[in-house]
Formats: structure tokens, sequence, C-alpha cells
């Protein structure tokens, strides 16, 4: 069973990583050469990286970016790039994606949801149509359904709990490159 | 010396190995990695501590890295062991496995040392550590059971044996030896086993992916050393191929999938109408779809059934008089006027019952053509009933599932609903619409749970509102009753002599029914102030008996006019055969001859009765007809122009058009909904008299999708309160169920009872329409079928299989009653479990003040003030998630890191309360001091007597 894992995750992510590559090579042709076996050190900014046609329609692109970026601002190495599409591809487990589907909704860093969080998020994905009170009332009871520990705000294990129970968590959060 | 003694004590903790393993679990590798893996998860979040968890990374890398190598230098010194040994004794039992494995780490020896200069300096970290290690090991070598990982014990089992081999030292015996390299090749695989499953899990690391290259070199080089050793790594190829395969196959199903949904038609338009309209109005559409299925089947049993072989196989249009048009009616037969009120050549044809010849069978096939019709005609209802039923089914399974549903509704729309495949800048604005609506749905379910309300006040307005639509459907239902009585009495009297309302009183009564009674309930309806869900249901069910009524008139009208109808073709038939009996007697006597030839009249020209069952279907498609243009007309002027005209009139008007009065129109569910149900009500009935009936209505609901589709789309705005519709759909389907039930009754009547025309339709010349099937069963099958079917329509055999049924529909009641029952139980105990989870985890104040109350009720607590000292530790456990586990390791440590983080106040409980009694006592001196110190500590950490 190890054995059939090893071969998998080379050849796949050989093959995976020559793809890639050219994506990651077209955002930026005169930033990023074409030529890796010296390890160039170079970063993709976040304003190109946005513009992928897989990102463009995503309300949380820019926070997608910036959690997979080691800097925080959004700016990806190809290593980083290569492990955002690897954690939004079909085969990451739920665990993994949990955890950075936590850090993506996760605006300001705090290691927490806290209701502040989840009214950036939802004025992300309803385009603000809802009025502020029904902004008010569903993030309140998105704490009152999922916080455990009762601190008004979502910590990971709590978001956890609630994640794994979702039956399209797998479904949506996912792209296909 | 020293080394016997330091083997002897390996021996020792081999000996007990497994009760240290048990007693220090989280002391063993596998732990201490989980819990590193915890730490830096959680680590990994805090981004501000960013350069921490890379210093922290970097250790453990170094960790890690000089694990593996340290187990990899170990061979050689084994190796001159072995040699000597093997020359020395030359008997070993492993000797030749050995030998390979020892040829293998040799090489791998020699490759090692080509590894970087980073890496050297790592290892020589590790000697210094080993050494000191291997110090502390001797001081301690007594106390073997002290919390010391297996990990370290057994690397300087290691390194006392490299340190014993340079020595050069022979002295070990024989049989610890080969313990210990059996151990050692245990300990091997074990290490490749667990770095295998690095590998198989890397990809379920939240490591940064440079960190995750590295680490799967090192782990695959280490496997890739290994496995070869032990006898593993073949058949790479095949297991690629296969992988390739897998992912090739999964490839495919999704696109299966893909192809499936793209299949089921006009997915995407509801879809579309449901992002923008909510599901309540999709449901509309839902049904209709369903709908168009369910009449397409009836429309391919009818077509194939019965249409296609009469036109086949049964005689051509002009050979028998049923099949021409009558001699008077060919002047004006294809004019427009007269074909659009299905009279001439449509009347005539195969659309209606009329044109079917009662020959016992057709063509070549000897295809039994009437009883083919009575048979279609009844299993048309026997299927439609079977569907509804078990549609009804299955939706009531579907809506009993939802155990889990209402936990996380709007944690999962927020976290989930977006979907990040979409990339299409139409589709995210339909997403977009979709999830915007969904919020809503669920707000107004949400208000709906939170409104306040007094409980008095709503049921008087409940029933003051149920008690006026009541007087409502009483008055009308009155009205109907009457017009239709003042109707009758008209009809006695001369046609010309009524005027124009007189003559049109019950249609004119109907239609203003109609067009007054629906807004007039829905807005007495505001007075309930239902839930708009249930608020439609209501609205559906007045309608319903509202419109009842009008079916009461229809039918009541059909019936009247099937009676006159029937006086005439008595007149008629009598004629005829007195005609006969004269021709026959003036042909006799005049040509002296009994060998009469047929009378040779051409076919437009034979006297012919009026043939009830043609004038019954050619109502149905009229009335199908008429509705389809009243429903489009409706669309139109009242949502299209309505709409362009709120839209375009608004620039030049004095006051906002489109907030203001006319508004744009809303879609109207429940109307559009009762006139579906009542329309295929229609259908049902008539579809026995008009076999083309079939074929229009396929029609009409084929138009009316895409026309309802893009009416809702361009002039309608969606409900101001949008509610989700029910699961199940099936309210509208016991709706459907009733209209069913309520059209197979005139049928099965006329089927049974009345007595069909003599010169038009399959069974013609019968006395009765069933008669077809008993003269099948007396002609066609052998007679004992007969003979069972005579005595099984014996009176004495059906009131017991009545009884039985009644006798079976009651247990089954019975039973289902039960499991209902059951499952609101289980439903109910699954809500108090997740509410006692909650309220176990929680923390709040609200909790512990009765907790505290309770223990101050308590007299003895005042012994207990070591809880101060004890106090940081139980607040920080809360709030730092894996922290406890690392200090109680031995408590916790084995649980998950998902349990761990979560439950860790829980366990903490008896272990921190624990050292209270015992080191309560000695501290006794300061008995004053604790009382405020142990209140708080107690109130707000630790929570233990709760269980």
């Amino acid at each position: 069973m190890g054995n059939k894992q090893t071969i998998f995750t080379d050849e796949q992510l050989d093959a995976y990583q020559v793809r890639l590559h050219g994506r990651y090579h077209e955002l930026a042709p005169h930033l990023v050469p074409m030529d890796y076996t010296t390890e160039p050190d170079c970063k993709i900014p976040l304003a190109l990286i946005v513009n992928m046609p897989e990102l463009k329609e995503n309300p949380f692109r820019n926070r997608i970016v910036e959690s997979f970026s080691e800097d925080g601002m959004g700016n990806l190495s190809f290593n980083e790039f290569v492990d955002m599409f690897s954690v939004l591809s079909e085969t990451a487990p739920r665990e993994l994606k949990a955890i950075y589907a936590f850090k993506i909704y996760d605006f300001n860093v705090d290691n927490f949801l806290c209701k502040e969080d989840l009214e950036k998020t939802l004025n992300r994905l309803t385009k603000e149509e809802l009025t502020p009170e029904e902004v008010d009332l569903v993030c309140e009871k998105t704490i009152e359904e999922a916080d455990l520990d009762g601190d008004s705000k979502l910590s990971f294990a709590d978001f956890e709990n609630m994640i794994t129970r979702a039956p399209d968590f797998l479904s949506t959060f996912h792209i296909r490159i | 010396m020293p080394p016997k003694r330091k083997n002897s004590s390996i021996i020792q903790v081999e000996d007990v190995g497994m009760d240290v393993d048990a007693e220090f679990d989280s002391g063993s590798e596998d732990e201490a990695r989980r819990k590193r893996i915890q730490n830096r998860r959680a680590k990994s979040q805090r981004k501000a501590k960013l350069t921490i968890e890379e210093e922290e990374d970097e250790d453990e890398d170094e960790d890690k890295a000089p694990r593996g190598r340290g187990r990899r230098k170990r061979p050689k010194p084994i190796d001159s062991d072995q040699d000597e040994e093997d020359e020395d004794k030359g008997k070993r039992q492993t000797a030749t496995r050995r030998g390979r494995t020892t040829s293998k780490k040799k090489s791998d020896k020699e490759d090692s040392n080509d590894e970087s200069g980073k890496e050297k300096g790592s290892r020589r970290q590790t000697r210094g550590k080993a050494a000191s290690k291997t110090q502390k090991e001797e001081q301690n070598k007594d106390k073997k059971e002290n919390a010391k990982g297996k990990v370290e014990e057994s690397k300087d089992k290691k390194n006392k044996k490299g340190n014993s081999s340079s020595d050069s030292h022979n002295s070990d015996s024989e049989n610890e030896e080969d313990q210990l390299s059996e151990g050692e090749i245990e300990a091997l695989k074990e290490q490749v086993e667990e770095k295998k499953k690095l590998i198989a899990t890397l990809r379920n690391k939240p490591w940064r992916m440079k960190k995750r290259l590295i680490i799967l070199k090192e782990a695959q080089e280490f496997v890739e050393k290994f496995e070869g050793a032990l006898g593993k790594g073949k058949g790479r190829k095949l297991y690629a191929f296969k992988i390739m395969m897998a992912k090739k196959f999964i490839k495919f199903k999704r696109d299966f999938e893909n192809f499936k949904t793209a299949c089921i038609p006009w997915e995407r338009k509801i879809k579309e109408v449901e992002s923008h309209f909510g599901s309540s109005v999709a449901s509309y559409f839902l049904f209709l779809r369903w709908m168009y299925g369910l009449n397409l089947i009836l429309f391919g049993l009818m077509f194939g059934l019965v249409v296609l072989p009469e036109v086949m196989m049964g005689l051509p249009y002009g050979s028998i008089p049923r099949k021409t048009v009558p001699r008077a009616e060919q002047e004006t037969a294809m004019d427009y006027s007269v074909l659009f009120d299905f009279g001439g050549y449509a009347k005539y044809s195969f659309m209606f019952y009329g044109y079917y010849n009662n020959e016992r069978t057709v063509g070549v096939l000897k295809f039994r053509l009437p009883l083919s019709y009575l048979l279609t005609g009844v299993g048309i209802f026997g299927y439609s009933l079977m569907v509804v039923i078990r549609m009804m089914a299955r939706n009531s399974n579907e809506g009993g599932d939802g155990g889990d549903e209402g936990q996380f509704t709007f944690s999962w729309k927020m976290f989930t609903s977006w979907d990040f495949l979409i990339g299409n800048p139409e589709t995210a604005d339909n997403k977009y619409a979709s999830i915007t609506t969904s919020f809503k749905e669920s707000i107004v379910d949400e208000q709906e749970n939170q409104k306040d309300e007094n409980i008095h006040l709503r049921r008087f307005l409940r029933v003051l509102a149920n008690f006026m639509i009541l007087c409502c459907l009483g008055g009308s239902g009155y009205l109907i009753y009457f017009v239709v009585k003042r109707s009758q009495d008209f009809a006695k009297l001369d046609p010309r002599s009524l005027t124009w309302f007189q003559k049109n009183e019950v249609e004119f009564v109907m239609s203003l029914l109609g067009l007054v009674c629906p807004p007039l309930f829905e807005t007495i309806a505001e007075l309930e102030d239902y839930h708009p869900r249930i608020a439609l249901k209501w609205q559906l069910g007045r309608i319903f008996a509202l419109f009842l009524g009008n079916l009461y008139t229809f039918l009541f009208a059909l019936f009247d006019e099937v009676n006159a109808k029937m006086l005439d073709e008595k007149a008629v038939k009598n004629a005829t055969e007195w005609a006969y009996q004269e021709y026959y007697a003036n042909y006799s006597s005049f040509h002296n001859t009994t060998d009469v030839p047929p009378l040779n009249i051409p076919p437009a020209d034979v006297v012919r009765g009026p043939c009830w069952e043609t004038a019954v279907g050619i109502e149905f498609v009229k009335l199908t007809v008429s509705d389809v243009q009243v429903t489009f007309l409706t669309i139109l002027v009242g949502d299209f122009a309505r709409a362009v005209i709120v839209r375009f009139l608004n620039y030049c008007w004095c006051w906002d058009l489109e907030a203001g009065f006319p508004s744009y129109a809303e879609f109207d569910i429940s109307g559009n909904v009762l006139g579906l149900v009542f329309n295929q009500g229609m259908i049902w009935m008539g579809v026995f008299y008009a076999p083309g009936l079939m074929g229009v209505n396929v029609l009409r609901l084929l138009t009316s999708m895409y026309f309802q589709c893009w009416a809702v789309m361009s002039s309608n705005v969606p409900h101001e309160r949008v509610f989700k519709a029910s699961r199940s759909n099936n309210f509208y389907m016991a709706l459907l169920l009733l209209v069913l039930f309520l059209s197979l009754l005139p049928v099965i009547y006329s089927i049974m009872t009345l007595p069909p025309s003599f010169d038009c339709g399959p069974f013609s010349g019968q006395d009765r329409m069933y008669d077809v099937v008993l003269e099948t069963i007396s002609r066609d099958l052998p007679a004992f079928i007969g003979n069972i079917l005579t005595y099984a329509s014996n009176p004495g055999l059906i009131m017991p299989a009545i009884l039985l049924m009644v006798l079976a529909i009651y247990y089954l009641n019975t039973v289902s009653k039960g499991y209902q029952q059951a499952n609101t139980d289980l439903k109910k105990k699954m809500q108090m479990a997740r509410d006692e989870e909650k309220n176990r985890r929680n923390n709040k104040d609200s909790t512990n003040q009765m907790m505290k109350d309770l223990e101050d009720l308590l007299p003895d607590k005042s012994l207990f003030k070591p809880q101060v000292q004890e106090k940081p530790p139980t607040d920080a456990a809360p709030e730092k998630g894996s922290k406890p586990t690392k200090m109680k390791p031995g408590t916790a440590g084995v649980n998950l890191h998902k349990e761990v983080s979560l439950a860790s106040p829980n366990p903490r409980g008896p272990v921190s309360r624990g050292p209270g009694p015992r080191g309560g006592p000695p501290g006794n001196a300061m008995g004053p001091q604790p009382g405020p110190g142990r209140g708080r500590g107690r109130g707000r950490g630790a929570p233990p007597p709760r269980r």
C-alpha cells in the first residue's frame, strides 16, 4: 500500500508540476524563468494570480491567495502555487481542505472566525444584497450553531466539527485546473 | 564490563517493553510525532508566530533526519560484530538474510557519506546529543521506568552498541545479539512503514510545499533503500498503471455524471429560475416538468396502443360513415373557424372516440382494438394513480431523513455554498443570486421561529379567517348551485327569448368567482399570519375547494348534454331501424325475394346519431385549448405588458411605477399549480373520449414550460418574502391525487353504466362498454379462466377480500405510526445529545454559576485550597487547545487531536482535583486564605463534578 502511494505521489506530482508550471509561467512570463533546475527565487504578486480564470469569479480570491502565500501579502512562489492547487484539488482530503478553508474565511488572521469575519464572508457571498439586520441575524445564527465552546467566535475545532458534516463541502471547495 | 551491564539493562527494558509502552504511551514515537504535527497545525495558523514556527520546523527536520541516519549508520558496526561472530560460530538462523541486509546497508552507508555538509552538521549534533543521553542513561540506569520515550531508549541502545563494537568488544552473548538484531529489523520495518505512511499522508499535511518536498525526498530515499532490504518493492509499473487507470475511471465517471445531468431536460432553466425566485417558484416548474414526463408516458401508451393501430391497420378515412364527414358538413369542413372548434375534418379524425371502428380485430396482427381501447383508457388511470402514489411515498421518505439538517443551516450556507469551480461570470452572477435567495429563505424561516406571539390573539384571528373563508366558499357554492338550477330552467324556454346574459350566466358567474375569490382569500389569509409556505398550502386548498364548484358545474352541464344526446340518438336509432325494416319489406315485396342486398349508400350520406362520446371529447379538447389561450394571454397581458408599461412609462409618469402602485407582477404559484392540476384532471377525464387530447396536452406543457420560464425571468419580480419550498412537494401531489380520483369517477361511471352510441366508436353495438372484456373472456380465453373470474366476482368472495384489505390498511397504518413515533423519539434524542455535548463543552458563566452555588453549599470545600495553584493551567485549558495534552499526556494524549483540544477541560477535571486533598492537609495552615481563591478557581476552571 505504501509502495503504491510512493509512485502515485511521485508521478502525479511530476505531471502536476509540469502542467502547473506552464500556467505559472503564463501569468508572468517576464518574471518566471522556464528553467527551474537552479531553483530561482521568484514570486508572482497577488494581482496577477487573482486574474486567473479559475479564480477570477471567486469572491474569496484574494483570501485564497493570501492564505497560501508565505508572507501573507499574496505573493506566491511556485511552490506555494502548487500548494494552492493541490489543496484545492479533488483528491485532497477533507481535513486539509478544512484547514485551508478556515484560513481563507479568517479575514483578520486572528485564528478565530469572529463576527467580523463572518460579516465579510456573507457580504462577499451575497454581493451585499442583504440588509444589515439580516446580516446580523445570519452571523449570530451561524455562531450560535457552530460555536461549541461558547466564546462567541468559531475556533478551528468548531469549524472543523461543522464542516466535516457538511454534505457538499468537498464538492464545492475544489478547483479544477 | 560496562557494555554488558548496558545490554542487560536493555534486555530488561525490552522485557518490560510492553508495560512501558502501555504506561507511557504518549512517550512513544508515534505519539510524539502526532503531537508535533498538532502543534505545527496549531502554529501554522498563527501567522504572527511565523518565525517561531520556522525555527521549530527546522529543529524537527533536524530531529527527524538524524534519526533516520542514525539507524542507517548503525549497520556497519553490527556488521563487524556479525562477521566476527559468523566466523566464530558459523551457525545462525538469520545469517543469509542478514548478510543481504548488511551488504545493502554498506552501500547505503557509502551513499550517505555523500550527503551534504549541512546534514553532516546535524549528524554531529545528534552525536553530541546521543553522547549526552548515554551519560544520562548511565546515571539513571536503575530507574528505567522513568518517563522516557521509547525513541530515546532505542537511540541509546544503538549508540551503545556502536560504542561497544567500535571498542571491538566481543563479549556480547550470542543470544542477546540475536535478539537485538531481530528487534532491530523489527524496528527497521516499523520505521519503513512509518515513512511509507508519512509519504502516503504527506499530501494531507498542512505544510508548505517546500518542506513537503524535502520530507518527501527523504522519506522516499529511506524507503527505497530499506524496502529492498526487507524484500519488498516490486511491481511498480503495475501499480503505476493501476493508478493511472483509476484516475481515468474517476474522470470518466465524472464526465458521465455531467452527461447525465445534461440529459435532464430544463435543468438549467429551472436552476436559473430557482436562483432568482427561490425554491418555491422553482417547485412549480419542477412539478410542471414532472407532469410533462407523466404525460409523455401516457401519450406513448395512448398512441402506441390505440391511435397508431387504428391509423395504420384500420380502415382508411372515407370508407365507413363514422370515418367520413357527412354531406351536409362537407362544405365547411375545412374552414378554419370550424376546424378551430374541432368540427369538420377534426371531428371525424382519429382525435376522437367516434372515429374508431368496432371490428374485433384489425390488421394482419389481429390486434383487438376495442379491447385495447378500453384497457388503455382504464390503464392510464391505473398508471397515473400508481405513479402519483409512488412519488408521494418517495417524497415523504426524502422528507424523513433530515436528522442532521437543522443543525448547521446557516453555517453550511455560509461556508460551503460558494462553488469554487465556478469560472464563468454569468454562472457566478446566478450563484450570487441563488445564495442571496437561499439566505433570505432561511432568514424568513428563522424570523418565523423567533416571532414572539400572542397566542390567543393569533388563534382568534385564525378562527375568524377560516370562518370568513368558509362563508365565502359556502356562498359561492350556493351561488353556483342557484345559477345552474336557473340555467336548467332557462334551457327549457325558447332560446330566442333569452338575453345574452341569461344564456351565459353560468360561465359569467364562474369566471367572476375565479377572479374575485383568490385575492379575497389571500387578503383574509393575511389575518392568519402563517409562514408563507403554510399560507401557500392553505391558499391552494381553499382555491381548490372553490374550483371544485367549477368542476361540478362543468360536469353537470356535460351530463345534461349527454342525456339529451342519448335521447336524440335513440330517436335516430329507431328511425334508422324502422327505415331499414321498411327497406327490407319493400325490397322483398317488390322483387319477391328474401335475398335482400345490403343498402348501398355512400358513407357521407348515411343517417347517423349524434355520437355523444365524440361530443364530450370535443368539449374537453375545447376546454383545454381555451385554457391554454387564457393562460398565455394572462401571462402576456398581466405580466409582460404590465412589466413593459411599468418599465418604460416610468420615465414619464407622476409617481414611481416600479415601487408604487402597479409595480411588477409576482409569480402566482398557487394559481399556476392549481391550473396545472385541474388541467390534468380535464385530460384524464377527456382522454377516454378523445385520444388525441394527450398530444394536445403534451404540446401545451412543452410550450408553457418555455413560455412561463421566459415570462418569469423577463417580467416577474421575486416574492417579497422568498420562502423555501417544502422539501417534498407532496401537497401538489395530494391535490393531483384528489383530482385524479375525482376525474376517475365520471369516466368509470360512463364505462360501466352508460350505453355507448350505436354507430360510432369501438364499442358500438354493445350494451355497455365493458362488455368487450366479457366477450374476450368468454371467446378468447380458455374456459377455466372464465370460471375462475366468475367465482372471483362472487360477492361472497369480494366481501371477505374487502374486509381483508381494510384490515391490512389498518395494520400498516398502525405500523407506520409506530415507526413515526420511533423516528421522532430518535430525533429528540439526537437533539438532546447534541445539546448536552454543547453544554458540556460550554464553559459559560451561566452554567457555571449554578455549579458554583452548588459547590458553595458543600461543607468541606475549604480543604481544597491548592486549587489556587492549579488555577493557571485549568484556565488555560479551554483556550489553548492542544496545550494541556502536552502537560498531561497520559490521560488525553491518546485521543485524536480534535478530541483533545475540545474535550480537554473534561479529562483534566479529575486530574487537577486529584492533588487537592493530598496536598490539602499539609497546607492547612493557610486555612483562611484559600476562600476567595478557591471560589474563583473552581468557578471558572474546573467543571468535573458536572458529569
